[in-house]
């Protein structure tokens, strides 16, 4: 017996039932304007479940208890965050550039958003099925860092300018191996698009079936996601106890709000795309030949095996965050152009020759 | 050929100094009995401060309000802050000889660090430092303390 509710089901009859009721075009409209409200509501609750879940667990790992005053177990810490934020003042420095000052928040936010859009949260579920997803995630996410220097050179000061170039050099820099980890995969599924992705792991998981080119492809693109969110240990740009504050130093309120979002709504599609692409997005764990086994596991709904496997991704970035100790920039470059970058182009070859041979699982 | 096995070593010895900093935080993370904060105002009671905090200067005066300072004022030369004040009397002893003594240990508490130096200078090791940490109060002037006893006097040297 399969559950008979599913949310691709509760899509298209909403779908229906608006076409019956309004013009079509009435109706599209509507539905993308629903869309998006959706897509935001849900990165805003995540944002602030993750805020709060980050501080938790940044205390537990530093012998810390983290917020415990607002709110039972300190609960409501993130709402009152959100609640202080949106009633400052967002001051603008006399001599910024004001008009790139101001447009610089959005720039990070829409750009961060846009990664959104081809992300499959469950089987039919995906706002925009385009046939070059992952490239076009790639690609759009390198954007967030014009963002970045707008808000790093507008606000006339030494402290922004610096973490802003900081955070150009390393985005740039580690892009590359990033999208070398994402070629391995898509050259084994032999499809660019998230759904193609995910169709392609019904037996198996990429990371179980690519072995060994795609563990490490794995572990290589969650460096280089790391690193591209300028979280610690990569951090350089805002780098508190050198920088201030880094490109955000003079941004306050929902100004400053909205690179926190951004920031947070990045980490959690980079997060998806390590999900969706190695760990099989919303397929559930299934072992070839165990049809009791897969038969369970399809009971999960897809939407719990993607929110599960993002939030093993996004507990690792924790992790990572509240271990290690910042490099320096030398450190940071040195990282990427003589390890992980030669590493990645040898396993995209060795991934290729075994994608050739056809010797995955 | 000991360059590239130099690289691969530094590739190992980087992943595995991190797995070890990553198992320790996430030992700490499923071990909550660890965590060291105290939760002050609701725990006052069964608060614990650690023997060497270095919360205030005292002068332990003992049963028969008797101290050990000798007003020599090496702690008041040795205070970087000028927190000290050490006023000395001269009085006149049984064989008739002149000689100093303490009469006020004046301890400003607003001008302390908490660097205890004076403690480290002190020849007699007549002052400590006390571990408690409520000092604040409405009124600045209750900031500056004596803090010899009134009618206390020099603890006599052990014959």
């Amino acid at each position: 017996m399969q559950l008979s509710i599913s949310l691709l089901e509760i899509t298209r009859a909403i779908d229906s039932w608006l076409n019956s009721v309004f013009h079509p075009h009435l109706a599209y409209g509507i539905e993308l304007v629903l869309a998006g409200v959706a897509v935001i509501l849900l990165v805003v609750a995540m944002a602030i479940l993750m805020v709060y879940a980050e501080r938790k667990l940044a205390g537990f790992m530093q012998l810390r208890l983290g917020p415990m005053r607002v709110g039972k177990w300190g609960t409501m810490q993130a709402v009152a965050d959100v609640m202080k934020l949106l009633l400052k003042e967002c001051l603008t420095p006399t001599n910024s550039d004001k008009l790139m000052f101001r447009v610089a928040p959005f720039v990070v936010t829409i750009v961060s958003f846009m990664t959104l859009v081809p992300i499959a949260f469950a089987k039919g579920i995906q706002l925009w099925d385009i046939n070059i997803g992952v490239f076009y995630i790639t690609a759009v996410s390198s954007l967030s860092v014009i963002g970045i220097l707008m808000a790093g050179w507008s606000s006339n000061n030494k402290y922004s300018l610096l973490g802003a170039m900081r955070s150009g050099a390393q985005i740039v820099s580690y892009e590359l191996s990033g999208g070398l980890a994402l070629i391995v995969v898509v050259m084994m599924s032999g499809t660019l698009s998230i759904s193609g992705i995910v169709q392609a792991q019904a037996d198996g998981w990429w990371i179980i079936k690519g072995h060994i080119p795609v563990i490490i492809a794995f572990v290589t693109f969650v460096i280089t996601s790391t690193a591209e969110l300028n979280r610690a240990p990569f951090d350089l740009a805002e780098a508190e106890s050198e920088l201030t504050a880094g490109y955000h130093t003079e941004y306050s309120g929902m100004q400053f709000a909205m690179f926190f979002l951004s920031e947070y709504t990045n980490m959690f599609v980079l997060s998806m795309v390590a999900a969706t692409v190695f760990l099989g997005g919303w397929m559930p764990f299934h072992i070839a030949g165990l049809d009791g086994l897969n038969h369970f596991m399809d009971y999960i709904p897809g939407i719990v095996w993607f929110f599960g496997k993002t939030f093993f991704i996004l507990f690792l970035i924790v992790w990572f965050r509240w271990t290690f100790p910042r490099l320096r920039i030398d450190q940071l470059l040195k990282l990427e152009w003589k390890y992980l970058l030669p590493v990645s182009i040898i396993n995209v070859l060795f991934a290729a020759f075994i994608a050739l041979m056809g010797w995955y699982l | 050929m000991n360059s590239i096995y130099q690289y691969f070593r530094a590739i190992w010895y980087g992943f595995s100094s991190l797995w070890k900093g990553m198992m320790l935080t996430g030992h700490y993370l499923v071990h909550p009995k660890k965590i060291l904060t105290q939760q002050y105002p609701e725990n006052r009671d069964t608060l614990y401060i650690p023997e060497r905090f270095q919360g205030e200067v005292v002068l332990p005066h003992d049963e028969n309000n008797e101290h050990l300072c000798t007003g020599c004022t090496i702690c008041e030369m040795n205070c970087p802050n000028g927190s000290i004040k050490i006023i000395t009397r001269s009085v006149e002893t049984p064989e008739g000889k002149k000689k100093k003594e303490l009469d006020e240990w004046v301890y400003h508490l607003g001008l302390c660090t908490f660097c205890g130096q004076c403690i480290d200078a002190c020849p007699q090791n007549a002052i400590k430092m006390d571990n408690s940490f409520e000092h604040s109060v409405y009124d600045r002037k209750l900031l500056t303390k004596v803090l010899n006893q009134p009618g206390s006097k020099l603890k006599s040297a052990k014959k």
